[in-house]
């Protein structure tokens, strides 16, 4: 259990580093959904399922949605 | 191994914030400044919810007859980070908002380049 | 020069937070209040699910004030993007008839998702805030795979202002007769575990289903391009 846990905190953490790093916006929004969605699933180890799907419904799909329709309005590549 | 068992928890929430405000704090683009402000609400959100668990506990949820209320991990901080997460995304909605109308009046996200936004 | 800056108040910021809450213990119970909520909280106000009280029997005036932020919220962003509004219709190009037909058979499905996930919301994980944003999800959808199609603006706006009345006005019906506090409930409690049971508690969540959903869905209509 608690490999698992360290290994998706991990996970989490270089998904952090890569929003950080990416040029591409798309690429750094993907990348935060995805700290959100492993975020979501060690909401549900520590025995709070209200809160995982909040954070899996609204944290990981719509922020996202909402990100990619302002990255289409504006520029996509950050120089 | 107990303190890895104590405070990974801890640990991935410390640096989501960290991460976040690294971000906020030397990213130039507008919108990687709110994917950092996305990033930290998660981690306080983590921090939150790692607070209120408790070794070998349940779900606060009297699923089944014969369920021990001393058991459950405390609701509170639950209740408060239901609740952060929702005004999280309108908050960011309001922010991107606040961003296409600042491209469409300069021309560019790039906080250099804004007059009034420089730092 | 400025990263290096960053980086040294970066450091001394999370010294700082390290330092001074290290020494909370992981994994043991901490507050008072909440041992309150789950020993009482089953015959107090009905509900199986402890969050669900809490969020919406003790702390109902809070939940009063997040659907506010959450409506200013949606207001400002109809504000700040109304300028930029395009006159006249764009042309849309049309999806392939499987995507459309596709999107046509998800959408009710994924409504009635939606509103199993908000009317169960007193007895299993769930609530009106989840169930709000599955049925936002529903709305992107049709955006997405039914170019040119979009929700009527009148309708969406009259079912957000229902939901919000309904939830404050039961909250000052419980005022009124209930109890001394918003929200207190007047109706039966009904048995643990059935889906008639907690009073006031689905009704509400059904009420900020409704409206979250179509605040959320507003918001993304506001933030799409062609209007």
């Amino acid at each position: 259990m608690i490999i698992v846990v360290s290994l998706l905190i991990i996970l989490m953490l270089i998904s952090a580093i890569a929003a950080l790093i990416f040029k591409d916006l798309i690429s750094a929004v993907i990348a935060a959904c995805m700290v959100s969605l492993i975020a979501s699933i060690l909401f549900y180890f520590l025995h709070a399922p209200d809160v995982a799907m909040a954070e899996a419904s609204i944290g990981a799909a719509l922020v996202t949605v909402i990100f990619i329709i302002a990255i289409r309005r504006t520029k996509r590549h950050e120089e | 191994m107990s303190f890895l068992h104590n405070y990974i928890y801890y640990i991935g929430a410390f640096g989501l914030i960290f991460i976040g405000l690294f971000i906020i704090l030397v990213k130039h683009n507008l919108i990687k400044v709110i994917i950092g402000i996305s990033i930290l609400e998660t981690g306080v959100n983590l921090f939150l919810i790692a607070v209120g668990y408790i070794s070998k506990g349940t779900a606060p949820i009297f699923s089944k007859p014969g369920i021990n209320a001393n058991q459950m991990v405390d609701p509170v901080p639950q209740a408060l980070v239901l609740t952060a997460i929702v005004i999280g995304v309108a908050v960011l909605a309001m922010a991107l908002s606040l961003a296409i109308r600042l491209y469409k009046h300069y021309g560019t996200l790039d906080l250099r380049k804004i007059k009034e936004q420089r730092w | 020069m400025r990263k290096i800056f960053s980086v040294i108040l970066l450091i001394i910021i999370c010294w700082g937070i390290i330092l001074s809450l290290y020494k909370i213990p992981f994994g043991i119970p901490k507050t008072k209040v909440g041992e309150y909520y789950l020993n009482k909280g089953k015959e107090e106000t009905g509900a199986a699910n402890i969050v669900t009280s809490v969020v919406l029997n003790y702390r109902g005036f809070d939940t009063l004030g997040e659907v506010t932020v959450l409506f200013i919220a949606a207001i400002g962003l109809g504000a700040v993007l109304a300028t930029l509004k395009k006159k006249g219709k764009r042309k849309v190009e049309q999806a392939s008839l499987i995507l459309y037909t596709g999107c046509r058979f998800l959408f009710p499905l994924i409504l009635l998702f939606g509103a199993y996930v908000f009317i169960h919301g007193h007895l299993t994980p769930g609530g009106g805030f989840q169930g709000g944003a599955i049925i936002a999800s529903a709305f992107v959808l049709v955006y997405l795979g039914c170019r040119g199609k979009r929700i009527n603006e009148v309708s969406s706006k009259t079912t957000e202002s229902l939901g919000g009345l309904i939830f404050i006005v039961i909250g000052l019906i419980g005022l009124a007769i209930g109890g001394h506090y918003f929200l207190s409930n007047f109706l039966p409690k009904g048995e643990l575990n059935t889906l008639f049971s907690a009073g006031i508690i689905p009704i509400i969540y059904i009420a900020i289903g409704f409206k979250v959903g179509s605040e959320l869905a507003g918001v993304i209509d506001n933030l799409f391009e062609e209007s």
